[in-house]
């Protein structure tokens, strides 16, 4: 294959650039000078062990997420859904994580991750029923499940799970067998992250290597020629939904075993929404979602530390974030329409261009 | 009776951002394009309205920077959709993030964290106040009066009798036929983007500047997404639509006088919260089956 500046990896980069020398604009109105900002937050992060580990812990719940979004978006299935996908696995795990004291973790862990999978998938069950039976837009009821989640976390905290030694709006502590060990002492990287990168090594063989997979990115790629091709889009749909949403629940039950060890009300700053950035910016591939996280993390760690050490408000992340969002998909259209241009044909999704065809209805 | 005048009262004042909200996403999805930007630009619109007039100590002048911003945030929206014929999907939840972010980011710059800042709200205007008790339901926000008496019906006339609506509805439809017939297809878009986002983000500044005369973070906590599913249960009709955001509307506002009833009371209150969002997904999943999407919808147009 010849090198050129349309090849997936080039093109992710200058789509970091371009945003870089986009949000300079916001980091000189905080005063400060972007270069020094940029190193903040993607060199500085790199150079102590400490941080590093924070990175990979960063990574972790985007990481599920972001493989979560890919496949759904691979199958042409918009699941706009994982944040409150994510939040019902978290609410799976606190619950089952409180009951299992009795149980050995090699038990216990199995159940939460079970759990927390399942109740991810069955909230993202509703909006998929809806679009293969009556052709309703799932991007719609699976955002406003999102809120709905939240609502339903709160209500919990605020009424029966509110802790009763503190009444702080958290649910009690889960059990000492219930919670991910450590990978590496005294650090917060957990057994998620270990976790995160077996669904991504799976789901990256499933899409890639088996039938499923492929029916999986046909129906996304043209949904006429893979029915035509004899493939029943419905239960194909039906189930790039559910696993999606279940690998979104894992997320949740991540970071309850792993880092809170109990519902809170602020468990998620929006992974789910992440997750979009993540499979985008990796191009809706499993090495590349790996990938993406890491540098997401990476920002992530960069930014709420340059938030001390230069003044530049922290959500400047997600300023970065939204911005590569539209960077990335804008030069991903961009070299679509080249490739039409020149070729004359509708083929460049090979890579996991997201596929504007697949409509709803 | 007077649960009755404050509910109808309540309503009609929590149907106004819906209504701008909803009419604009109207705009943009029946010129082919979901705008999923409209959580994003309700959001800056709040924002850049409130610290506008914040710091100029003019209402209307927030009002005229809420509108700068979205028509900004709709030729972003366009730029990606149109010009570089970008997912749709991605784009609407990439400007989103970027415009809460942005929005957020300010808000530290400018007030760093400080004690919440206040503006006096904008007065609200009640022609009918002599009537007593009922008229206390037309003591609404100016905004609210504009929203129902001019926006809507000025939207609907411009949609469906003006050759500009005619021209929107014809890109959103078949853009090759109108492309065919003499319209321009990229400059129709970006109109109809552009004005869609600057109802948007009237109908989040109308938050700040009238019905809190504050700025907090969450602030839309979700309406713009709301403003999408009204859409399809209108079926991309402005009037039903309409009709959509005060039955919304309707709901939220008992839910929070609900709470207040005995027997209600027990009852966690984000239950009641939910309602509403579950009365509109299970709207649409009784009105929305096979219903007829704009003929372009989400696809993007190039000449060939």
């Amino acid at each position: 294959m010849r090198i050129s500046i349309w090849s997936t990896p080039i093109l992710v980069v200058i789509a970091i650039l371009i945003t870089f020398a986009i949000t300079a604009v916001p980091i000189l109105l905080a005063g400060a000078n972007p270069i020094e900002a940029y190193i903040a937050f993607v060199i500085t992060p790199l150079t102590s062990p400490f941080t590093l580990l924070e990175v990979l812990v960063s990574a972790t719940p985007i990481l599920f997420t972001g493989a979560a979004v890919a496949i759904a978006f691979r199958a042409g299935y918009w699941n706009i859904g994982a944040e409150g996908q994510l939040l019902l696995g978290a609410i799976a795990a606190a619950g089952i994580g409180t009951v299992v004291g009795g149980l050995p973790p090699l038990v216990a862990l199995p159940l939460m991750v079970v759990g927390g999978a399942l109740a991810g998938a069955a909230w993202a069950l509703p909006p998929a029923l809806l679009r293969v039976r009556f052709g309703i837009d799932e991007v719609v009821t699976t955002l406003l499940l999102n809120p709905v989640a939240l609502l339903l976390v709160n209500g919990l905290l605020h009424g029966p799970w509110r802790d009763p030694v503190t009444g702080f709006p958290e649910s009690p502590r889960i059990n000492a067998s219930a919670e991910f060990p450590a990978l590496i002492e005294r650090s917060r990287l957990h057994f998620g992250f270990l976790l995160a990168l077996v669904v991504i090594a799976v789901a990256g063989y499933v899409l890639g290597r088996t039938p499923t997979g492929l029916r999986l990115r046909a129906a996304g790629l043209s949904p006429q020629g893979a029915r035509f091709a004899g493939i029943n889009i419905s239960r194909t749909l039906l189930g790039a939904a559910l696993v999606s949403g279940a690998i979104a629940g894992i997320a949740g039950v991540s970071e309850v075993a792993g880092i809170q060890n109990r519902l809170t009300g602020g468990l998620s700053p929006g992974y789910g929404y992440t997750g979009i950035v993540v499979a985008t910016l990796g191009t809706l591939t499993m090495p590349g979602v790996t990938l993406a996280a890491l540098f997401i993390g990476d920002l992530t760690v960069g930014a709420s530390s340059a938030a001390r050490s230069l003044g530049i408000p922290s959500q400047l992340g997600a300023v970065v974030q939204g911005v590569l969002l539209l960077t990335t998909v804008a030069l991903l259209a961009l070299r679509r329409n080249r490739f039409r241009r020149t070729e004359g044909a509708d083929t460049p999704s090979a890579t996991g261009d997201v596929a504007p065809e697949a409509a709803p209805g | 009776m007077t649960f009755l005048v404050d509910l109808l009262a309540a309503t009609l004042r929590n149907a106004t951002p819906l209504v701008y909200g909803t009419v604009g996403e109207t705009y943009a999805e029946r010129s082919g394009i979901l705008n999923l930007g409209i959580e994003g630009t309700m959001y800056a619109g709040a924002f850049a309205g409130f610290v506008t007039a914040w710091a100029t100590g003019s209402p209307l002048l927030g009002l005229g920077a809420a509108i700068a911003v979205g028509l900004g945030a709709g030729a972003v929206m366009a730029l990606m959709t149109v010009t570089f014929g970008a997912n749709q999907h991605v784009s609407g939840i990439g400007l989103t993030i970027a415009l809460i972010g942005l929005s957020e980011f300010t808000n530290r710059l400018i007030f760093a964290g400080g004690e919440l800042q206040r503006i006096e709200p904008m007065p609200t205007v009640n022609p009918f106040g002599e009537l007593g008790g009922i008229g206390a339901i037309f003591d609404q926000y100016g905004l609210t009066w504009v929203a129902f008496l001019v926006v809507v019906p000025a939207a609907w006339w411009l949609l469906q009798r003006s050759s500009f609506g005619l021209e929107v509805r014809a890109v959103g439809e078949n853009p090759e036929a109108a492309d065919a017939a003499g319209v321009n297809v990229v400059r129709t878009r970006y109109l109809a983007l552009m004005l869609g986002g600057a109802l948007m983000a009237i109908g989040g500044a109308f938050i700040t500047l009238a019905l809190l005369g504050s700025f907090t973070l969450d602030i839309i906590a979700g309406r713009g997404w709301v403003c999408v599913a009204l859409v399809i249960f209108g079926r991309w009709r402005i009037g039903r639509g309409v009709i959509g955001a005060l039955i919304f509307s309707l709901v939220f506002s008992l839910q929070f006088r609900l709470r207040i009833l005995p027997g209600f009371g027990e009852l966690p209150f984000e239950l009641l919260l939910a309602l509403p969002y579950l009365v509109v997904i299970g709207a649409l999943a009784l009105s929305g089956r096979n219903v007829a999407y704009p003929g372009a919808y989400l696809k993007p147009y190039r000449r060939s």
